[in-house]
């Protein structure tokens, strides 16, 4: 029994290690990618093109002043940025980043490159993780004693509520042709080809599907075009108006995980998880590990890619224009597309 | 995996003491929020009463199906404490434009 | 082992649930039943219902108790009554009503015999989902349908209830 918490410890320190690695280095690619898309340089002073701007913001985010604002209401002001961290942070233990090539570790096997292998609902404790995330949002927005953050607050948690739905809609096609809860076993799902022609990825049957998790994914993480709650020219800086130093890079830090976490969903239910266009996966053992966690790696890093692409380009919705496109439009679409699925699989093409 | 060692007794008091923290919120409490909110503690035990004879039953085949219909049961006391919520929410806003207070001491006289 | 881990699972549900029921402002006793329905889903899933621990946080902790915080937080719903502001006599009969409720499902348990129930080997597992999905449609597909009309007649009364008259 050791062995196995020594080998699940390992596995959360290795990946608590790599998400987080992850923001330093996003945080580097949204500055230097966003100049590349307005046509400007970007960082380039201070390492060997910029490499080093994410260490010299941090150090500047963590040397500044803490300032409380005096009538906050000290335990929720302190938590919320709290609540944010843990949750972006505790919903990778169920994603699987490499195949589960029947590794062995000193005699004892690694169930997987899955933080908790024998977790049945996996998706569905992902969803009850990432909907906590609105207390952040909420506490940090109504603690503040400010205006513009409550506003921000109300907003961005009444965004992240409605999408939330689309989200979780639109995926029940990914479960119905998977059959399965374990995110292992979707990904599983997804090898080979489809018709012939196409690699058997969800994306391509339930391409609907597909693009309504996608946009709910942006809502939810609260990037552009969904911005609206942290809109800087409108609301000052949102829900974390009031918030200096090391409590913004908090928050500045989960926006960056949940994009992580995020790319990484859409990547185990849609894009085929860590498997190669066509082909089977053609190692076993840690070469086979290896090369699923990289193929697992170079799409999460197009996703994420496609999230900084989508935010320097599109402009920002409006309010009411966001709301009305979460209930009255994405809605639809995901029950449309589960309808899809049904049918499809009654037909037999899936 | 080995039979899990909690006798489903314990279950059922930790529910019955949940039930009693939960009756004297909602008597002790003028604040109608907080009356609401020992009110779904009191749901979560009852929850927990039927979640302890699903596990009791849980480990026979002939009983496998009682067990189910306890976790179905529990299922939809949530669904319905969703319900409630909603609307009694909707009330409680009522309330608190009519009477200016959610104070629920302040509700005690009808309208004629 | 999995005993230790319920007792703390009930101790943390037990103290925050009194923490919710004592008069603070609304937004800690909220906070505090948040961690108590975390508790709650903790035991579930030590029960071995997994969906149901998933579905508690989803819709109690993650849906209806933001629901709660909405409405505390537009209303501005400040505290109402200080501790120990009650009439002495009224405290008295709630505490009696409550021990006795309380005290005769006690008495109910300690009647039962004590049996260690759970999944033994070869039993198949009731917790996850498919098996109550199947459940859910098979045999109790009037009480899923019906719940659907509930729902909706729910948010339909919500709506109407929360709609600002016509000046």
């Amino acid at each position: 029994m050791w062995v196995d918490l020594a080998v699940i410890g390992v596995k959360l320190v290795f990946g608590l290690v790599v998400l987080l690695t992850t923001v330093p280095i996003m945080v580097w690619v949204e500055r230097r990618g966003s100049a590349l898309i307005q046509d400007r340089l970007g960082p380039n002073r201070v390492g060997p093109f910029g490499l080093f701007q994410p260490v010299i913001d941090v150090v500047k985010l963590l040397t500044k002043e803490i300032i409380t604002p005096a009538g906050v209401k000290p335990l929720l002001y302190i938590l919320a940025p709290v609540i944010a961290i843990v949750v972006a942070l505790s919903t990778f233990i169920a994603i699987p980043i490499g195949k589960d090539t029947g590794l062995e570790v000193f005699g004892h096997a690694v169930h997987g490159l899955i933080v908790a292998p024998d977790l049945n609902i996996g998706l569905l404790y992902i969803f009850a993780i990432s909907s906590l995330a609105v207390y952040s949002v909420l506490l940090a927005g109504w603690s503040s004693d400010n205006k513009y953050a409550l506003l921000g607050g109300i907003r961005a948690s009444a965004q992240a509520i409605s999408y939330e739905l689309a989200m979780t809609i639109s995926i029940v096609g990914v479960l119905m042709s998977a059959g399965s809860l374990h995110l292992q076993q979707i990904v599983d799902a997804q090898g080979g080809v489809w018709m012939g022609v196409l690699p058997h990825w969800n994306i391509f049957p339930q391409f609907i599907g597909a693009i309504t998790f996608i946009v709910a994914v942006f809502a939810e993480t609260n990037r552009l075009p969904f911005d609206l709650p942290e809109a800087d020219s409108e609301l000052v800086a949102g829900y974390h108006t009031e918030y200096s130093s090391i409590r913004f890079a908090a928050f500045y830090m989960s926006e960056y995980l949940h994009m992580t976490v995020a790319s990484a969903l859409i990547t185990v239910l849609f894009l085929g998880g860590w498997n190669l266009p066509w082909i089977d996966m053609p190692f076993d053992g840690w070469p086979g590990a290896l090369l699923s966690m990289a193929v697992f790696a170079t799409k999460v890093a197009m996703l994420l890619w496609f999230f900084v692409w989508v935010r320097w380009t599109l402009p920002r919705f409006r309010y009411d224009q966001l709301m009305a496109l979460g209930w009255k439009v994405m809605i639809p679409l995901a029950v449309l597309n589960f309808l899809w699925v049904g049918v499809a699989m009654a037909l037999g093409y899936m | 995996m080995d039979a899990v060692a909690v006798p489903y007794t314990w279950v059922l008091a930790l529910s019955a003491v949940l039930f009693a923290i939960g009756t004297m919120g909602v008597l002790l409490r003028r604040n109608g929020i907080a009356i609401f909110l020992s009110l779904e503690i009191m749901l979560n035990s009852a929850n927990l009463a039927f979640a302890a004879f699903a596990f009791r039953f849980a480990s026979g085949h002939a009983t496998a199906a009682a067990a189910l219909d306890g976790q179905v049961f529990i299922f939809f006391v949530i669904a319905v404490a969703a319900a409630e919520a909603a609307v009694g929410l909707a009330l409680f806003i009522l309330l608190q434009r009519r009477k200016g207070s959610i104070d629920v001491d302040r509700a005690n006289i009808l309208r004629w | 082992m999995i005993s230790i881990v319920f007792l703390v699972a009930a101790a943390i549900a037990v103290i925050f649930a009194v923490l919710t029921v004592v008069p603070r402002n609304p937004t800690t006793n909220l906070l505090s039943l948040v961690v108590m329905f975390f508790a709650m889903a903790a035991i579930f899933a030590i029960l071995g219902m997994d969906f149901l621990a998933a579905i508690q946080i989803i819709v109690y902790s993650g849906a209806i108790l933001v629901l709660f915080l909405f409405v505390i937080m537009l209303l501005n719903i400040r505290r109402v009554e200080a501790f120990g502001s009650g009439r002495a006599i009224q405290a008295l009969l709630g505490t009696l009503v409550a021990a006795g409720i309380g005290g005769i499902v006690l008495v109910i348990a300690g009647l039962l015999r004590p049996v260690a129930g759970g999944v033994l080997p070869g039993v198949v597992n009731t917790g996850t989902a498919i098996p109550i999905g199947r459940a859910l449609l098979s045999s109790h597909l009037f009480a899923f349908e019906f719940i659907t009309l509930l729902l909706v007649a729910a948010i339909v009364g919500a709506f109407y209830l929360g709609k600002r008259e016509e000046e």
